[in-house]
């Protein structure tokens, strides 16, 4: 059976009968039922999925599609490939019942103001026949083993979040949503330039990526191909000083399109630069390492300290996030089995820790019709569930031991010390710096006197509190079990560093020996 | 005086195409002189999409039975692959325009009357129509067929006026904002006839130069006569903007945003779509053909032109308010994105062939799209006609959602985003283009795609995300003939981006043997 044809074909199929039902609340629920099925189809993949064996990529699927220039539909996943397809298939139902009033149209009443019309009425069936359409190419983007139908799938992908955040954002949406549109459609087409060339340079009338690995041996070619890329890895994801548009896009979007954007579709870059920049072009990856750890532990201290400084929670979260991304290119690029490891494991937990966050904020946004800081204070008497659920998100942003996030910051920043002491150091402190951004933020919002206008704010309802379980559950459950992710992922990031020709582990300490 | 005429050999079936366009033409004009008023429309419809469906059946016949290897009538006409390629790719985009002129009340009912005068109102009253927009139509497409397929300069100067002279008038014919059409129509012919003039004077110095008008003799002579460099140079120059004009490259391409804005949409649609697919064949026969010997003079001048034209293109797009006149600017970008296929010409026949094929399929995949864009132009109006100013486009998406979805698509395949037709077409280009060694014109084709990108984005952005105002512009109820052409527009759109292959096929075998001399 092609498995993940199936799991692409589902929410394409689905999405079309979404935008063909009558009622709007008919709509919903076939969405739900739709991305539940993909969730269950996911579920069956990962059962079957061997991570010992010796294939690359299991569940491969290999077709022609253009023969004129050599690029095929293939797909296949290997362990880090399918995290992320799971990451993606988890997500969405959760974004799906969390968004479920979102194109309703909101008007909120505060007490002693007039109510006014946050977000006007939109298309119900539109929004969730976007995000299915978007949950296809966010499976079809990591499962790719084509570099042109990756390419293919890395710009395409755009087009509904685009629609997503113009149609559907706050009140400077069509700013946002263009501005995210231009920087990363910018970035796609150096990539673009750099997909031609390497077809061109490789000379092997193929696009597939087996064959592309080792194909480029010319450093000077290879540093250049590598930037194409990079910058275009390093805007999606995105790095310091690439990321200007991501706090604006994640402020302006949607809730629940925000969890997508930062949560799935922004590992892609980070994705892409384990996939691609490091295999295709390992000699000029080892050769930019200094740089792109520098540009990694900028990142995250200047994410973190920008973040502190935010009067605005979804902006505030934004910026954590670049602070993570920092995080996770720092393991990318510290090639150890650790470092590897631990940013594919972080990719996965972030997107369900910084998901919780922008789902519980949206859900108090909704409720008050603010999102700046200022307008909140003593939350948590009138409603201690929200509060709670608040705080257990916050601590996985900050990577509380017990919480999945530690598991991989530990492990990341563990790789790069055994590599890069000092980057590894400096990057520590934004584990300081995060304690205080959320606990700060909470302070703010949920402690203190309780500002008049949320004296009426109830409480999360039963399908908030289904929203938020299942996202809290999985980041406990893989803070304390986080083995057989590990499992899966750890053979995957072997095999990518032995591609690379780095040995997975080499400490600093032997080499010095070694030396001497 | 005993010597016998020997009579000229003309390969009928090869050229039964062109010779169907013209000889319905001519009917079309004894049509306006004998047939009552009442029936004229009536006679002419038919009458032109059958010679146009015909032409197309015929071409589709003389590419099946193999292709050439020597030009036809005596030399004069090459019907080889690329120009059966682009025949085919002009008279379907020319059958597709004609559904748009068919629609009622485009044309000015008697192009004689002045404006606002008694004249004009009488003409009205008496249902008067101009009904030689489809003759001038058909005169049009041969022109562009003969244009396309000239195997030397003498019959590609006269393709070119044959396919100029009836656009210039029909430009002029527009029922509404009658001044500016006529305004249009004025600067097209003069400075149409400026570049033709060009065109003409290049041809005479190169003869002057090579002491023949056919192409391959130009080729040969380059390796042969010396001395003359300076009647070459300055004659390839002046062939050279005379071409560059009918593309509208820069910086010949002032003409473009004002005719395309002041011609009735339906001819805009056809302007813009046949007119560049059939000046880039003669463009690529002078160049390639004639001066392939040259490339060392012409191609540096070739990338600053396609290099300018692609910045022109894009930046000042952003500036326009008028979607006709944006969608103009987007298709000097466009343009320029071809040249640096035309630029890409190397030594060997396969590469050539290469390029010659994603030159090909670039102008298919960009005439379907642009003919659909145009369309949907036509169908958003207000109570003075088609809304042109893009604020009156604000909130499309809310009130009409299918066609705004649909001009949006449009736009994005124009911006070149995967799974649009737009998209493989520009890779196709592109990657020829590094293959040929233009890398540097590729970044610059690269970064001014992205600033492209911005202004069709704004459309989409003033479509979706802003709200209707009151007064906003009604849509046309469409027709079956709008309809029709916004469908198939879509429909190749779509198809040549998911499933380009069979069409790249074509275009490969018809590039396969590049163009007979």
């Amino acid at each position: 059976m092609p498995w993940l044809s199936t799991l692409m074909a589902v929410p394409v199929l689905g999405a079309v009968g979404v935008s063909l039902v009558k009622s709007d609340k008919l709509a919903k629920q076939l969405a739900m039922v739709v991305s539940l099925v993909v969730l269950a189809l996911t579920v069956a993949v990962a059962v079957q999925f061997n991570p010992t064996s010796q294939t690359r990529f299991q569940f491969a699927e290999v077709y022609d599609w253009i023969p004129r220039f050599g690029v095929h539909y293939g797909v296949g996943v290997d362990g880090i490939a399918l995290v992320l397809i799971a990451l993606s298939a988890v997500l969405v139902p959760i974004v799906i019942l969390a968004s479920w009033h979102d194109a309703d149209g909101t008007v909120v009443t505060v007490p002693g103001e007039e109510p006014r019309t946050v977000t006007p009425k939109r298309s119900v069936k539109t929004y969730f026949a976007l995000l299915l359409v978007l949950e296809a190419m966010m499976i079809g983007v990591f499962a790719a083993t084509d570099v042109f139908l990756f390419y293919v799938f890395f710009e395409a992908m755009l087009i509904p979040m685009y629609f997503m955040i113009g149609s559907y954002g706050g009140a400077q949406r069509s700013y946002a949503a263009v501005k995210f549109l231009l920087y990363s459609l910018f970035g796609g087409l150096l990539m673009l330039v750099a997909v031609i060339a390497l077809y061109v340079v490789a000379a092997k009338g193929t696009f597939m990526f087996p064959e592309l690995i080792g194909a480029v041996q010319d450093p000077t070619t290879q540093k250049w191909l590598f930037a194409g890329f990079f910058i275009a890895f390093a805007v999606k994801a995105p790095l310091w000083p690439f990321h200007t548009w991501l706090p604006d896009a994640a402020a302006q979007a949607p809730a629940g399109a925000a969890v997508l954007l930062v949560g799935v579709l922004d590992k892609v870059g980070t994705y892409g630069m384990l996939r691609f920049c490091l295999e295709l072009f390992p000699g000029a990856s080892k050769f930019f390492t200094p740089l792109v750890i520098v540009l990694s532990v900028v990142g995250i201290v200047y994410g973190a300290i920008v973040a502190i400084g935010q009067t605005d929670m979804k902006r505030l979260i934004a910026y954590t996030s670049i602070s993570h991304f920092g995080f996770i290119a720092l393991g990318v690029f510290a090639m150890t089995r650790d470092g590897g490891t631990g940013a594919t494991l972080y990719m996965v937990n972030h997107g369900f820790s910084t998901g919780a966050l922008f789902l519980i904020a949206g859900f108090l946004i909704y409720r008050r019709g603010s999102s700046r800081i200022a307008d909140y204070g003593g939350v948590q008497k009138v409603a201690p569930v929200l509060a709670g659920t608040f705080l257990i998100a916050g601590l996985s942003g900050l990577s509380l031991p017990g919480l999945s996030t530690f598991v991989s910051e530990f492990m990341v920043l563990l790789g790069t010390y055994e590599r890069y002491a000092i980057p590894a150091i400096i990057g520590t402190t934004g584990v300081i710096l995060a304690a205080v951004y959320i606990l700060w933020m909470y302070q703010r919002t949920m402690n203190g006197p309780m500002a008049e206008s949320v004296a009426t704010l109830p409480d999360l309802d039963r399908r908030e509190k289904w929203v938020m379980a299942p996202l809290i559950a999985v980041i406990l459950v893989l803070g304390f079990f986080p083995k057989p992710m590990l499992d899966v992922i750890n053979p995957a990031v072997d095999k990518t560093l032995s591609s690379v020709g780095v040995e997975p582990f080499t400490p600093a300490v032997a080499e010095k020996g070694a030396g001497q | 005086m005993n010597g016998t005429i020997q009579a000229p050999t003309i390969e009928y079936a090869l050229l039964s195409p062109m010779l169907l366009v013209f000889g319905a033409a001519i009917v079309g004009v004894l049509v306006e002189a004998f047939a009552p008023r009442y029936l004229r429309k009536s006679i002419h419809v038919p009458l032109t999409l059958l010679a146009l469906f015909g032409a197309f059946v015929t071409t589709v016949l003389a590419a099946r039975g193999g292709l050439p290897d020597a030009p036809a009538a005596m030399g004069a006409v090459a019907v080889d692959g690329p120009s059966l390629f682009i025949w085919g790719v002009i008279l379907i985009l020319a059958l597709v325009s004609t559904l748009l002129i068919n629609e009622e009340d485009q044309f000015v009912a008697q192009a004689a009357a002045v404006p606002g005068s008694p004249d004009e109102e009488e003409a009205i009253l008496g249902g008067y129509a101009q009904t030689e927009v489809y003759p001038l139509l058909l005169f049009s497409v041969g022109g562009m067929l003969l244009f396309a397929a000239a195997n030397d300069l003498l019959v590609m100067f006269v393709g070119l006026e044959v396919l100029s002279l009836p656009l210039y008038l029909l430009c002029g014919l527009a029922r509404r904002r009658r001044l500016l059409s006529q305004e249009a129509s004025v600067k097209y012919f003069l400075l149409g006839a400026f570049s033709s003039a060009f065109f003409l004077y290049g041809t005479a110095l190169i003869y002057g130069y090579a002491g023949s008008v056919d192409l391959a003799a130009v080729n040969t002579a380059l390796g042969r006569v010396s001395g003359q460099e300076t009647l070459l140079l300055i004659g390839t120059a002046m062939l050279g903007i005379g071409l560059f004009f009918k593309i509208g490259a820069a910086p010949f391409q002032a003409w473009k945003p004002d005719v395309y804005q002041g011609a009735p949409t339906a001819v805009t649609a056809l302007m813009a779509s046949t007119v560049l697919v059939a000046a880039f064949g003669a463009l690529l026969r002078v160049f390639w053909v004639a001066l392939g010997g040259l490339e060392w003079n012409w191609q540096p001048v070739m990338w600053g032109v396609a290099i300018l034209t692609m910045i022109v293109g894009a930046i000042l797009a952003i500036t326009q308010t008028e979607i006709k006149r944006m969608l103009a600017y987007s298709s000097i970008a466009h343009a320029g994105f071809l040249l640096t296929g035309v630029v890409a010409i190397s030594d060997t026949a396969k590469e050539n062939s290469t390029t010659l094929s994603a030159i090909l399929f670039y102008l298919a995949a960009y005439g379907f799209t642009t003919v659909g864009a145009f369309a949907v132009v036509t169908m958003v109006r207000d109570a003075g006609g088609e809304a042109g100013h893009l604020s009156r486009w604000a909130g499309l998406g809310k009130r009409s959602p299918i066609l705004a979805g649909i001009f949006a698509f449009f736009l994005l395949a124009f911006a070149g985003i995967p799974l649009t037709s737009g998209f493989f077409g520009k890779y196709a280009v592109f990657s020829a283009a590094v293959a040929g060694g233009a890398l540097p014109l590729v970044v610059v084709g690269v970064v001014t795609s992205a600033v492209a990108a911005f202004f069709y984005v704004r459309v989409i952005v003033l479509m979706f995300f802003n709200e209707p105002s009151a007064d906003g512009p009604s849509i046309a109820a469409p027709t079956v003939g709008t309809s029709a052409v916004v469908a198939l527009a879509a429909a190749a759109t779509v198809v040549l981006g998911v499933f380009p292959q069979p069409v790249l096929d074509l275009a490969d075998q018809a590039a396969s043997a590049l163009f007979i001399r």
